[in-house]
């Protein structure tokens, strides 16, 4: 259906050069409005749902942009030359539309839609989706580091939306470590600028050093790549760097756990993709390859040790975004063609799997009032329409067949072995079966086994998260078996790896 | 302007801006951050406006006012500031932390703050290394006060980690952020207007979100304190 849809678009695409910018300003300004209209109009629809509408719309015109300038059409150039959406653009694009949708759809909350604060959370959320567009449709890299600083600025008040100390104080230090490391980032971007303005021609446009190759100076341009890209992996949760993410992760609201651990470390992460490209073109690409290997092995075995120790739920999906973002890194340190294609899938499918299952364990609680591990037990016989749905979002997350993360991490394996990355697959899968099996254990005991004595009818709060809707946690967790099947994704992603500059 | 008057001035300034680092890692928890901040702010619009003239690129001139409103009058009054509570005190004029206009040493207070001076003068000579091959690349009046930028950033980091309380670690960041822009100001004459505006924008907001949040805190955690609640009682997160 998906084909049916974006085979006129893309002709539409080519045909005029006005539709691709006018799709780009849309994608970006559409989220804005969506939160100009919570704020200007406050009816308690527009509430509800102005975030599902803000995710379709980036969802939409990321599907039309992809299929427009995949399989060798011209990147969409506006804004003179500030936003550019090439292939790698357009595939983040519809990630962030993919997984908003699941976190927001799956999120709706007329309880939370009625009460005073609801207007300014929906506002958030869309403001926080224009940020991530900007991020990643941004071809200047400093326009780039302001939307990523701009994520942390809507997101801040999210994560401390439920109020009370934890909320507060996880709010707190996630502004301070994120601020100061993507601030890295920027002291980081000022010495490229600099390395640029020494060579003759000053700039930060990612295409343009790419396809200009400037010749920097090597120990300037390598300290800044470095610090750029230290600074944005902060972002996207890459330890030791991560602080943060386990309690920002776990105390903001289940849709907006979804959203930060299932697109804003991707979305981050493709600013560290950019730079990786840079140091290749550049210079050799030797540093930026070697911080994501050691900061990628380093998140999986951080991940691996907490997890098995995990008490709570929602830190423990936390930790496991790290240990997917690892994976991801890792990834893109092998860097051929087959590891890159894994990685791209992976960041969709992980995506998609992390926010239904933030989702649902936000029903979890809702139903349970609880979120340690320890509290929760025989949910798929005592509330089936949560239970079942959490336990299959957790399998898919843990790569079980058929989850696309079985298929992607089978060839992120296979493509480090073809590269030469042996030792490094061998500590890679020892810490996945850790994790597998910590979180596993952890999931099978509180879905599987006997249900205690229900205790009286169920709150207010528990209904509503037992009639919520299943149907954008069921097609997101579909898609996350299927996306990774599906061979006729393959010419797209082919078009993207190219973006990234894979070897064979 | 000559280029020797612009490199005088540009080292007076810089030296202006590292002076007043020092002060605010010396200062102790009574002391009104709100002086050497402004003083900093400025000495960093100054050192604008002088690349602007010696590079006589006339935009220089309108991001120096920008950087020294922003950063010289908006950023130091806010970081004293605590925004209105909002609940229970709904309608309270804002409480500006009673300070006395001095500067007094830590010392006084309790806390010694030698280690941490002692610490900033190695941080000085760290970023002096750091700065050289960076210094190389630079043409023109600037590249001898570059150091500058990178200790400011390396105090600021000091000042964030080391600080208690939320007033202390909002001036660490500040500081690191004043260490930014000096080098980016000295390093390449300053990047694009668009990215400065944003930028500029960024700060602005996060130095608000985290006022905002420090006064949820001192609520949350039973305020009290000049320069807000004592952060080493966040410790509900954990593993």
């Amino acid at each position: 259906m998906a084909a049916v849809l974006t085979v006129p678009l893309a002709a539409a695409l080519t045909a005029g050069p006005v539709v691709g910018p006018a799709l780009v300003w849309v994608a970006l300004l559409g989220p804005g409005l969506c939160a100009l209209a919570v704020l200007l109009l406050r009816r308690r629809a527009v509430v509800l749902v102005a975030d599902v509408v803000a995710s379709s719309v980036v969802l939409l015109c990321g599907v039309a942009l992809l299929a427009g300038v995949a399989d060798g059409g011209a990147a969409v150039v506006t804004a003179g030359g500030l936003l550019r959406v090439d292939p790698l653009a357009g595939y983040l694009l519809v990630v962030v539309g993919a997984v908003a949708l699941t976190a927001t759809w799956g999120g709706l909350s007329p309880g939370r839609a009625r009460s005073r604060r609801g207007g300014r959370y929906t506002a958030l959320v869309c403001l926080f989706l224009t940020a991530m567009v900007l991020a990643v449709v941004a071809d200047d890299l400093g326009v780039t580091w302001v939307a990523v600083e701009g994520t942390t600025i809507t997101t801040a008040f999210l994560v401390g939306f439920a109020g009370g100390r934890r909320a507060v104080e996880a709010a707190w230090k996630y502004v301070v470590l994120a601020s100061v490391g993507v601030g890295i980032a920027f002291l980081g971007l000022v010495l490229l600028y600099a390395a640029t303005r020494a060579a003759g021609d000053p700039t930060l446009s990612w295409v343009r050093l790419v396809t200009d190759r400037p010749a920097v100076d090597p120990t300037v341009a390598r300290m800044g790549l470095l610090l750029a890209a230290l600074g944005f992996a902060t972002k996207a949760g890459l330890a030791p760097m991560h602080a943060w993410l386990p309690d920002a992760h776990s105390q903001a609201p289940a849709p907006v756990s979804g959203l930060m651990s299932g697109v804003l470390l991707a979305v981050a992460f493709g600013a560290v993709l950019r730079i990786q490209r840079l140091d290749a073109v550049l210079l050799d690409g030797a540093a930026v390859r070697t911080l994501l290997l050691v900061g990628g092995l380093l998140s999986l075995l951080v991940a691996a040790v907490l997890v098995v120790t995990q008490r709570d739920v929602k830190r423990m999906l936390a930790y496991s975004s790290i240990e997917h973002m690892g994976l991801v890194a890792v990834a893109a340190a092998v860097g051929n063609r087959l590891a890159l294609a894994a990685m791209l899938v992976h960041l969709l499918v992980h995506g998609l799997a992390k926010a239904s299952t933030f989702v649902m364990a936000g029903r979890v609680l809702a139903v349970e009032g609880t979120t340690a591990i320890a509290d929760v037990q025989g949910l798929v016989r005592s509330a089936p329409r949560v239970g079942v749905p959490f336990l299959a979002g957790a399998v898919t997350l843990l790569g079980l067949p058929p989850s696309g993360l079985f298929l992607t991490e089978a060839a992120l394996v296979v493509a480090g072995l073809r590269s030469g990355y042996g030792w490094a697959m061998a500590i890679v899968l020892v810490l996945l079966l850790v994790v597998f099996v910590g979180m596993g254990r952890a999931v099978m005991a509180m879905t599987l086994g006997a249900p205690p004595a229900p205790a009286g009818p169920p709150e207010p709060a528990a209904a509503e998260a037992l009639s919520a809707p299943l149907a954008p946690v069921s097609l997101a967790l579909a898609a996350a078996c299927l996306l990774a099947l599906a061979t006729p994704l393959a010419g797209t992603l082919d078009s993207v790896v190219a973006v990234l500059g894979g070897a064979p | 302007m000559s280029s020797g008057d612009a490199s005088q001035a540009v080292a007076v300034l810089a030296g202006l801006e590292l002076l007043t680092a020092v002060l605010l890692a010396w200062r102790g928890p009574a002391s009104s951050p709100r002086g050497p901040l402004a003083v900093q702010g400025f000495a960093l619009a100054g050192l604008v406006a002088v690349i602007g003239v010696a590079e006589d690129e006339p935009v220089l001139w309108l991001v120096a006012l920008l950087v020294g409103v922003l950063k010289g009058v908006v950023l130091p009054t806010l970081v004293v500031r605590r925004p209105v509570r909002a609940a229970g005190a709904a309608g309270r004029p804002a409480v500006t932390a009673a300070v006395p206009a001095v500067l007094r040493p830590a010392a006084v207070r309790g806390r010694s703050r030698v280690p941490l001076l002692l610490g900033a003068a190695g941080l000085v000579v760290v970023a002096y290394l750091a700065a050289r091959p960076v210094a190389r690349v630079v043409t023109g009046a600037t590249g001898q006060a570059l150091p500058v930028g990178f200790a400011l950033v390396l105090v600021g980091f000091a000042l964030l980690a080391t600080g208690r309380r939320s007033q202390s670690q909002l001036v660490g960041f500040l500081v690191l952020d004043n260490g930014i822009a000096t080098t980016a100001f000295l390093a390449t004459g300053g990047v694009p207007l668009v990215v400065e505006l944003g930028v500029s924008l960024d700060v602005l907001l996060v130095v608000l979100v985290l006022q905002v949040l420090g006064s949820r805190i001192d609520t949350a955690f039973g305020a009290g304190a000049p320069g807000g609640t004592d952060l080493d009682q966040l410790r509900e997160l954990h593993d």
